[in-house]
């Protein structure tokens, strides 16, 4: 009998040698192997167990952790609803609801002829241009009943997405705000003319003058960054950008990537220069996958101009190239080591730290992770001096933040201010109305209520990766609590027991509230989970994992209120709601079908 | 000079050497801190953090942390055995754990690490996740209802047997084992009897077809000394003394069971 494997060697030998029968490029492999049936067949599995040397309890275990790698049948057509709390503002769910009776499937099973697949996704990074979704991992914004309805129509025709019309896909930078980072055009590779002027070590003295911090959100000085790994003993150093901009409600990184790439490659070029790397990766989302040919474009662009490659402008010492690794729908990703993780191919599971990457990177090498707006600012620091940077914004938060904007406003979208500004600021930029609350930094950060719009953005006061979520007084509060708990219980990568078990506890307790069975019983119960989550997760996605809850419970308690039916604890299991399955199967859903329920 | 190191645990002097991290030196030192991912033979994995301590006020998993001079270590508190009580109810509503009709009561480590830190009730709704047995193999038997994701047997057949018969698949609640074979089926890898990943698993996942209830319930490992006292758990020793496995000569295999 053949080998079954030999029928998808045509396909799969081509991505092999592409990457060089590399097994660390397994993630890249995957997602590669995956267009050519929209799933990863099993006897594919087979044929690269064999080329890669690896174990095929290997392949299926990092296939199984990323949630855009699917190793059964999915469709031809995978549409995904991007699931962020301003999706569900917009609409999504009723245009999901929809599609779904439009072409007869159920959300998250493949439709009986197998043509495709209808299924909600973290957010995709397009609050201020939805509801969004995917398909086959392309993003389409602003859904409305008619695109919805004309998309049904494409899949019904069976007409490939790349022949589906431009205008869905056309996204938008939306910047309504511009700051020294978003406001100036340096000609691409004077920031490196000026390094190589003033030499790798008086640009690092400049960086650490500007007290420049990192821009994902923990605000670690980039400067020290540099110069640890710079002093880390290695065989080879790395310089990693992270463009994994997972957290809901955060897509500044989009726009820079889309419209600031020169400026993002040539802040990697810099850093490389400086810590004498030689390689360097961008680790890009999955969910920005359409991003992927313009950026390589951009790279191979930078080389015909002698600022990416060998002897980068003509220093015969100055080696440096990037590549590009794309995700595959996990957040946790963003956590650094994660990333470093799946850089090397692996599953996505944050690693024990110390060490830290600085000294034990990627392939335990010294290596840099910085945010993509980290390393745009670095090319204006370097054009402009430390100093200047320095005297931008307050005293412990130097420069601008790019805020993304997006919510309950007029005008959302990116707004580049100096840190330190105030909230209340940002909402009447927006345009902003009858605001009850903003959640800055995502799900992870903080929910703040109309008391507290005088506080500031920077890191001693209210520190962001960027997300700026505005609700207005129509929303319940405890909804976006809820879509934010079940984020979590989604990306939680499972390794650890206090967030694998304990965001799914909490998703129950807040589904069992929202069912009307709350007590203030659950109340303390969130506490005390939300105090063994801080005390003993792995990283800081069970770290943060309650914050959702416990922001919300502090500041609009009457949201929790009218959920608390009872004063003494009752159970969450609901008999009448337990016999659903049993009356889809049936078919029936008359009052014979249901118990008596005396609280109606 | 990395001899005369030494932290405090529980206001006990405990000495350490390079490279050690707390919990080796305190089961060096005959001092028990609960544990479950944790086995001495292994490299330590830091995921399950029932052996999470404050070191110098900071908790943090002791299997992965190492020791600084002079550092105070708190180990047997209630508030940190409260915190492990949670944890092990986590791990118990989170599978399917039935003790009074398991071959491994008596013998299984999350068993015995819930009666020695006094968890009278599962506290939380259980998951009741649907998790098919693997009966193909001849010889073992595999029951994911019990699995903890310790990933004890991933790296025992990985690192000891050279194997990779185990592996992890999906993430969060999601995650399973999963063996390694096209089919699913342990039956179809080249799992043995004798590998270390045979015996390994702190749980009865990887159970002895042919050999259940042996030792009757009551005279096993932790029926005679709770976990606490007993210096190398069952699962810990291939085919010790008290492993009931062991008490019984092979079976003759047979096929697919």
């Amino acid at each position: 009998m053949l080998n079954q494997a030999d029928t998808h060697a045509g396909y799969l030998d081509p991505i092999l040698i592409r990457h060089r029968h590399n097994a660390n490029d397994l993630l890249q492999i995957l997602i590669a192997a995956q267009d050519h049936y929209g799933y990863i067949h099993s006897d594919a599995i087979d044929h690269l167990s064999g080329q890669l040397g690896l174990p095929r309890s290997k392949i299926e275990g990092v296939s199984g952790f990323y949630s855009f790698l699917h190793l059964q049948a999915s469709g031809e057509y995978r549409v995904l609803f991007s699931d962020n709390i301003t999706d569900r503002m917009l609409g999504n769910m009723d245009l999901m609801q929809s599609l779904c009776s439009q072409l007869w499937v159920e959300p998250g099973k493949v439709s009986e002829d197998g043509l495709l697949s209808i299924n909600t996704t973290s957010c995709t990074g397009l609050c201020d241009q939805g509801p969004a979704l995917l398909v086959n991992n392309i993003a389409i914004n602003r859904l409305t009943q008619e695109r919805v309805n004309a998309i049904g129509e494409l899949i019904r025709e069976r007409l490939p997405v790349s022949a589906w019309p431009a205008m869905f896909f056309a996204i938008e930078d939306n910047i309504r705000r511009r700051d020294v980072l978003l406001g100036s055009h340096p000609k691409p590779g004077s920031a490196l003319a000026a390094l190589l002027q003033q030499g790798a070590a008086e640009t690092l003295q400049q960086i650490k003058i500007s007290k420049l911090r990192g821009r994902g959100g923990a605000g670690f000085s980039t400067g020290s960054k540099w110069e640890l790994c710079r002093d880390a003993p290695g065989e080879q150093h790395y310089v990693v950008c992270n463009a994994d901009e997972g957290e809901p409600g955060t897509f500044k990184d989009r726009v820079l990537l889309n419209s600031y790439a020169d400026r993002v490659f040539e802040g990697m070029t810099l850093c490389a220069r400086i810590i004498g790397a030689t390689r360097g990766f961008l680790y890009l989302r999955g969910e920005y996958r359409y991003l992927l040919e313009h950026l390589q474009a951009v790279l191979q662009h930078r080389r015909q101009q002698n600022l990416l490659g060998d002897a980068i402008l003509g220093q015969a010492d100055f080696n440096f190239d990037i590549e590009i690794h794309l995700g595959a729908g996990a957040y946790i990703c963003g956590e650094e080591s994660a990333l470093i993780e799946s850089l090397e191919g692996k599953r996505g599971t944050p690693r024990n730290r110390p060490p830290f990457p600085v000294t034990h990177g990627y392939l335990n090498q010294p290596t840099v992770v910085n945010n993509v707006e980290t390393f745009a600012a670095t090319c204006l620091i370097c054009l402009q001096g430390g100093a200047w940077y320095a005297g931008i914004g307050t005293e412990t938060s130097s420069g601008t933040k790019i805020l993304s904007v997006s919510g309950d406003c007029e005008r959302p979208g990116l707004y580049e201010y100096p840190f330190g500004v105030t909230v209340s600021q940002v909402l009447s930029d927006c345009g902003a109305k009858d605001t009850q609350a903003v959640q800055i930094s995502g799900p992870s950060g903080v929910c703040i209520a109309p008391d507290e719009f005088n506080r500031r953005i920077a890191f001693e006061d209210l520190p962001t990766a960027g997300a700026f979520m505005v609700f207005d007084r129509s929303r319940d509060m405890f909804e976006v609590a809820r879509n934010f708990v079940h984020f979590f219980k989604h990306e939680s990568c499972g390794f650890c027991t206090p967030c694998r078990v304990g965001t799914s506890l909490l998703s129950n307790m807040m589904d069992k509230l929202s069912h009307g069975h709350g007590s203030p019983y659950d109340f303390a119960e969130i506490e005390k989970l939300n105090v063994l989550l801080q005390s003993t997760s792995h990283c800081g996605l069970g770290h943060s994992a309650c914050n959702p809850v416990l922001d919300t419970i502090a500041r609009f308690r009457p949201a929790y209120d009218k959920r608390l039916a009872h004063k003494e604890f009752v159970p969450a299991f609901d008999l009448d709601r337990a016999l659903s399955q049993a009356r889809q199967m049936t078919g029936r859903d008359d009052t014979g079908a249901h118990l008596e329920r005396s609280h109606e | 000079m990395s001899q005369s190191n030494t932290f405090t645990l529980d206001g006990k002097t405990i000495p350490y050497s390079e490279g050690q991290t707390i919990i080796q030196a305190a089961m060096a030192a005959g001092e028990y801190i609960p544990h479950l991912c944790f086995n001495p033979e292994f490299k330590p994995h830091g995921s399950c953090k029932l052996c999470t301590v404050k070191a110098n006020g900071r908790q943090t998993a002791s299997c992965t942390q190492h020791p600084a001079p002079d550092m105070v270590v708190e180990s047997d508190t209630k508030e940190i055995n409260d915190e492990r009580r949670t944890l092990l109810q986590m791990l118990f509503v989170e599978g399917n754990h039935f003790c009074p009709s398991c071959e491994k009561s008596g013998n299984c480590q999350l068993q015995a690490t819930a009666y020695q830190l006094n968890m009278m009730s599962p506290h939380f709704d259980q998951f009741f996740p649907d998790r098919p047995l693997d009966a193909s193999h001849p010889d073992y038997l595999l029951d994911f209802n019990r699995c903890i994701l310790c990933s004890l047997c991933v790296r025992a057949s990985r690192d000891v047997d050279g194997k990779n018969v185990f592996a992890l698949s999906g993430r969060g609640i999601k995650s399973h084992l999963i063996v390694n074979a096209k089919s699913g089926r342990l039956a179809d890898t080249n799992f043995s009897g004798d590998d270390k990943a045979a015996h390994v698993c702190p749980v009865g996942v990887i159970l002895k077809k042919r050999v259940g209830f042996a030792i009757p319930i009551g005279s096993r490992s932790f029926d005679e000394q709770p976990i606490s006292a007993t210096p190398h758990p069952q699962g810990a020793c291939p085919v010790g003394p008290r492993s009931n496995a062991a008490t019984l000569p092979p079976h003759p295999t047979v096929k697919d069971a």
